[in-house]
């Protein structure tokens, strides 16, 4: 990614690559998941959904601490490079975190009978996550100095990272129960098929992910190159301005004198 | 470090002292929101005494916002924040003395706000240690982010919607645990209060030392 500076396209060779596994890799796992693996004994055919739910949650929480990481690097070694990192895991982050709660209400009226429970712990933490990468989006499209704009960004995403067990904690204690079932994949209650489909949708949310960074990475990278060429251009614009100004009034005055 | 924070809390004490905007201006607007919840929730006191503690929290949420915005138009009105850096007073005491005089702030306008919330509401106190030691935590919480979070929105000319978009989520953690801590305290709920004194720390904490570690960065460029 670092060899992007000079780059006019955000395609290459890897995202290429991970472009057709995922061609390959989505069918496959709709295949998986609505036709070959069989129906839960409680969930019945909501349990389909858990090949993308879960996979979609668990890198939700791996973009939001990227871009804490990402964050942290910026302030620290005050590069570009970990800025663009940041922001544009954030942004996968929440399309995530959004796609998590959309099919967690799928799931849950079938599965709960009712939409939306404030009494699950993870629900309720997905979504305050997603409102905290809303403001930390906010105030990244914030017209100012990229610099400026992206230390202020910076500590807004330290903070949603840092924020991700503490919102766990008292979200499980405020109800100190949740409707969500416990860690089927620790349990080890998955078995054979319904096992693998789920790791195909690791797999395959896992390249998705990788593969949006990637693009996203090299958007933002440009982007802000764009930003500050602008900036640089209109510097310069105002400095010929004034030696210009300065040029022409030097004979004038030298009339004048006369 | 603190002789420094002190002398920036002292500033800020004195210009409310003398402005009296928090008293004249942010006091009644609290006492209006307690106000405005008992017409929204049909003025039945039962609702108001289970709920009181939720809204306590959230009425304070509000007046905080604005409370936090005198705290940042104090430093950027005149450039008056490009005299406090050039007096060579650090970024973390500055960062300590504008959250010291915030949280005094806001703990005065709670007291009041208790006050009239029990009134108002006819609510029973069974526990002031708890009341005190959560309120003494989450308005830490409050003023610690606060500080860090005003100095972020602040110079980009959209501080008034976007500081809240930035503050309250982060607050979310901290008003669960205040709001069950005070119902344990009012007898509104069966949960142990103390309990969540502990996460309330946490929060308090963190918050204090991201804020200590990177206001210094947000304030070169307000």
């Amino acid at each position: 990614m670092q060899s992007t500076e000079k780059q006019e396209f955000t395609t290459s060779r890897g995202t290429r690559f991970m472009g057709i596994s995922l061609l390959i890799g989505i069918p496959t796992l709709l295949i998986f998941a609505f036709l070959l693996s069989p129906a839960d004994d409680n969930m019945d055919d909501a349990v389909r959904l858990i090949y993308v739910h879960v996979p979609m949650a668990i890198f939700a929480y791996v973009a939001i601490i990227t871009t804490g990481i990402g964050s942290v690097f910026f302030l620290w070694k005050k590069s570009r490079w970990w800025d663009t990192v940041a922001h544009a895991s954030a942004e996968i982050g929440l399309i995530l975190c959004g796609l998590v709660l959309i099919t967690g209400s799928i799931w849950g009226r079938p599965t709960w009978n009712t939409w939306w429970e404030w009494g699950d712990v993870r629900l309720v933490t997905t979504l305050v996550l997603f409102l905290m990468i809303l403001g930390y989006l906010a105030l990244r499209q914030v017209p100012a100095n990229p610099e400026m704009r992206a230390k202020r960004a910076s500590v807004v995403g330290i903070i949603a990272a840092v924020n991700i067990p503490i919102i766990n904690r008292s979200v499980e204690w405020w109800e100190n129960n949740t409707l969500h079932q416990k860690s089927s994949l620790t349990d080890g209650k998955l078995e054979n098929l319904t096992l693998f489909t789920l790791f195909l949708g690791f797999i395959v949310v896992g390249i998705s992910y990788l593969w949006l960074m990637t693009h996203r990475f090299r958007v933002g990278w440009m982007t802000t190159e764009i930003e500050t060429a602008g900036i640089a251009e209109l510097i310069e614009e105002r400095l010929n301005e004034g030696n210009s100004t300065v040029v022409n009034s030097q004979p004038q005055q030298k009339d004048g004198t006369k | 470090m603190f002789r420094d924070a002190w002398l920036v809390t002292k500033k800020d004490l004195l210009i409310e002292i003398r402005s009296r905007i928090v008293i004249n201006q942010i006091a009644p607007y609290t006492l209006l929101i307690l106000v405005l919840f008992g017409f929204a929730l049909d003025a039945d006191t039962e609702t108001l005494r289970d709920t009181g503690p939720g809204l306590f929290w959230v009425s304070t949420l509000l007046v905080a916002i604005l409370a936090i915005q005198r705290s940042v138009d104090i430093e950027t009105s005149d450039s008056a924040i490009d005299r406090l850096m050039l007096s060579g007073i650090s970024p973390t005491s500055i960062y300590i003395g504008k959250t010291i005089g915030l949280y005094i702030q806001l703990i005065i306008l709670e007291v009041m706000l208790f006050i009239v919330m029990v009134v108002l509401f006819d609510m029973s106190v069974e526990s002031y240690p708890l009341i005190i030691a959560s309120a003494i935590l989450t308005t830490l919480a409050i003023s610690s982010s606060g500080t860090l979070y005003g100095v972020i929105a602040s110079g980009l000319g959209v501080r008034e919607t976007l500081l809240p978009v930035l503050f309250l989520p982060v607050l979310a953690p901290a008003i669960i645990g205040a709001t069950r801590a005070f119902g344990d305290a009012f007898g509104r709920v069966s949960s142990d209060g103390w309990a969540w004194l502990g996460l309330l720390s946490v929060i308090a904490i963190v918050y204090t030392l991201v804020g200590m570690l990177t206001y210094g960065n947000i304030l070169e460029d307000t």
